[in-house]
């Protein structure tokens, strides 16, 4: 039996329950996802923009030094997508902390590289998932391509000693099926052994999704000590058979029904989930509850994979420009759409140029538009939000300008937020294509200091 | 045989891949499975979010687990990254479904959540 557990689910995470699953759990695996889809393309745009960007985690500092000290003192190996777009850098950092602050000089880290397709994206890949267009379709720059590499290259890491592992883009459930497969020497091949890791791998990748976060429903779902969510642990058997918990001081709750919930997160055609490494079919799952707080998942199966590996293509497609500002009492609603319609105005006086604009209320119908029921109830406060896609940072800039402008050549009982910084962010789009796996080289780094 | 908000009979979460949402649909108890299928098929899940889901609703039924997992296109405003949605991901999305209303045989009222 191996223990792993999660150490986050995404770059925001928090990350004093990785230091307290790190210290108490026991664990052989420490396991890190932080990446989004558009995680790769913003670091390439901030690598050109601040060049002593280091191209890794933002918090790989904050996570390592919460982590290292528990995990050098118990034995416990880490595999962490942290090097964004520079693997052997974050490699060197995290042997760097590891040697000055952990007294550690010997700890192994390797990063593993591979996964970048930027700068030959259009002669390896040819139509994009989403339209059915060719690559050729995309008219704005391409900021980044990289693909979605597998487990194998990390297991190969961890078979030649490394301690910690840190990687680029890999699959999310790479990062805990690669232990698996280091372990239990599962062959490459064994697709129902792969299935049931990956969908492991799939249960953990988002941390506490499986314990209790992102479930909290008063009178429906109630979950003890909420503000305390523990990362969830898997003890995974060489048969793959898994028991999930988490440690006992900890709030939130396993059952079958936030395995459930996790289980299906982000998955279309649930006995084809697409990976690098095989293909999951979640439908033959068995899930028993054994205990309060710890439930057993088996028989996840897997069929051979597909040989072609996900690519996401990073673009830029402008800016968004967003702010809001808002009305109480009595006819607020009414304030609200009155100012829509001077915004709608203004936006003409001033000419903006805009991909796209929405100017919503909330407290009314912003989030659920169309299919909100009953939109006549009048609210007692609502916000006025306005966003507008351009193609230019000028164009966008007029958003909050405009809504500045609301301030004193609004109307009655504005309510309005301090102005802070140009209330406007890049749009970088990402869009997908698949690659051959053959056109892809992993390697594997062990960095010195 | 009452009407009975969806929300006593199943659970529900959403999850974002570009522009299509995912929305899983899980029955509080395997009992219930039967009537939520048979009510809640992908045209009537279509209706539920006209326009806010603008492309095609395939659902995908899996009994064992008691789950319904409905795929929805375009439900995203263009892609997590470019919408101008306040909820990019459309994490909200999944709460929309709660309110859809379904017969519920009275032989299954002790199997709902929350109901009196």
């Amino acid at each position: 039996m191996i223990r792993l557990a999660s150490g986050s689910a995404w770059w925001g995470d928090r990350i004093s329950p990785a230091a307290q699953v790190a210290e108490h759990g026991n664990l052989d695996y420490l396991c890190f996802e932080t990446m989004a889809e558009s995680t790769v393309s913003a670091a390439q745009v901030k690598k050109r923009r601040e060049p002593d960007f280091p191209g890794y985690d933002t918090w790989l500092d904050d996570r390592m030094h919460a982590v290292l000290p528990h995990c050098i003192q118990n034995g416990t190996r880490i595999v962490s997508n942290q090097g964004w777009i520079d693997p052997v850098a974050a490699a060197r950092r995290i042997k760097e902390i590891a040697a000055t602050h952990y007294d550690a000089p010997e700890l192994k880290v390797a990063a593993v590289t591979g996964s970048d397709l930027t700068s030959r994206i259009s002669d390896v890949a040819d139509t994009i998932l989403e339209t059915g267009k060719p690559l050729t379709s995309l008219t704005d720059e391409i900021v980044s391509a990289e693909a979605y590499l597998g487990a194998m290259p990390i297991a190969a890491a961890l078979d030649q000693g490394a301690d910690v592992v840190v990687t680029g883009r890999v699959t999310d459930p790479a990062i805990f099926l690669a232990p698996m497969i280091h372990e239990f020497r599962w062959s490459p091949d064994d697709w129902n052994l792969l299935g049931q890791g990956t969908g492991i791998g799939h249960l953990l990748e988002c941390g506490a999704q499986v314990t209790g976060g992102y479930y909290p429903d008063p009178g429906f779902k109630d979950v003890p000590d909420p503000w305390n969510l523990g990362f969830p642990i898997a003890d995974v058997e060489a048969n793959g058979d898994c028991i999930l918990h988490k440690l006992p001081d900890t709030g939130g709750v396993i059952d079958r029904h936030t395995v459930l919930e996790q289980m299906f997160y982000e998955v279309h055609d649930p006995a084809n989930y697409l990976t690098a490494d095989v293909v999951v079919d979640f439908t033959t799952a068995d899930i028993t509850e054994l205990a309060k707080n710890r439930v057993q998942v088996r028989n996840i199966s897997g069929k051979p994979r597909t040989g072609k590996l996900k690519v996401s293509i990073g673009v830029a497609e402008g800016f968004i420009g967003e702010d809001m500002f808002f009305y109480a009492g009595p006819g607020a609603k009414d304030r609200g759409e009155l100012a829509k319609q001077i915004l709608n105005e203004r936006f003409r006086i001033v000419d903006l140029c805009a991909q796209e604009l929405r100017i919503e209320l909330l407290g009314v119908n912003a989030l659920h538009g169309a299919m909100t029921p009953d939109t006549s109830a009048v609210p007692y406060e609502v916000g006025v939000r306005v966003a507008a896609r351009t193609n230019t940072r000028t164009e966008a800039l007029k958003v909050g300008r405009e809504v500045d402008g609301m301030a004193v050549s609004g109307i009655a009982h504005t309510g309005k937020r301090v102005p802070f910084g140009e209330r406007v962010r890049e749009v970088i789009g990402v869009w997908s294509t698949l690659v051959d796996e053959s056109e892809l080289t992993p390697e594997i780094h062990f960095v010195q200091i | 045989m009452p009407d009975v908000e969806l929300r006593h009979l199943a659970h529900t979460r959403s999850g974002d891949k570009g522009n299509t949402s995912n929305i899983a649909v899980i029955a509080w108890h395997e009992d219930l499975f039967d009537v939520i299928e048979a009510s809640l098929t992908a045209t009537a899940f279509a209706g539920h979010y006209d326009g806010v889901v603008t492309g095609k609703v395939t659902r995908y039924e899996v009994p064992r687990l008691g789950v319904l997992n409905f795929v929805a296109e375009g439900a995203l405003g263009g892609g997590v990254s470019r919408s101008l949605s306040l909820d990019q991901y459309g994490k909200t999305l999944a709460a929309g479904i709660l309110n859809f209303k379904i017969h519920v045989p009275e032989t299954l009222i002790d199997k709902l959540r929350n109901y009196s």
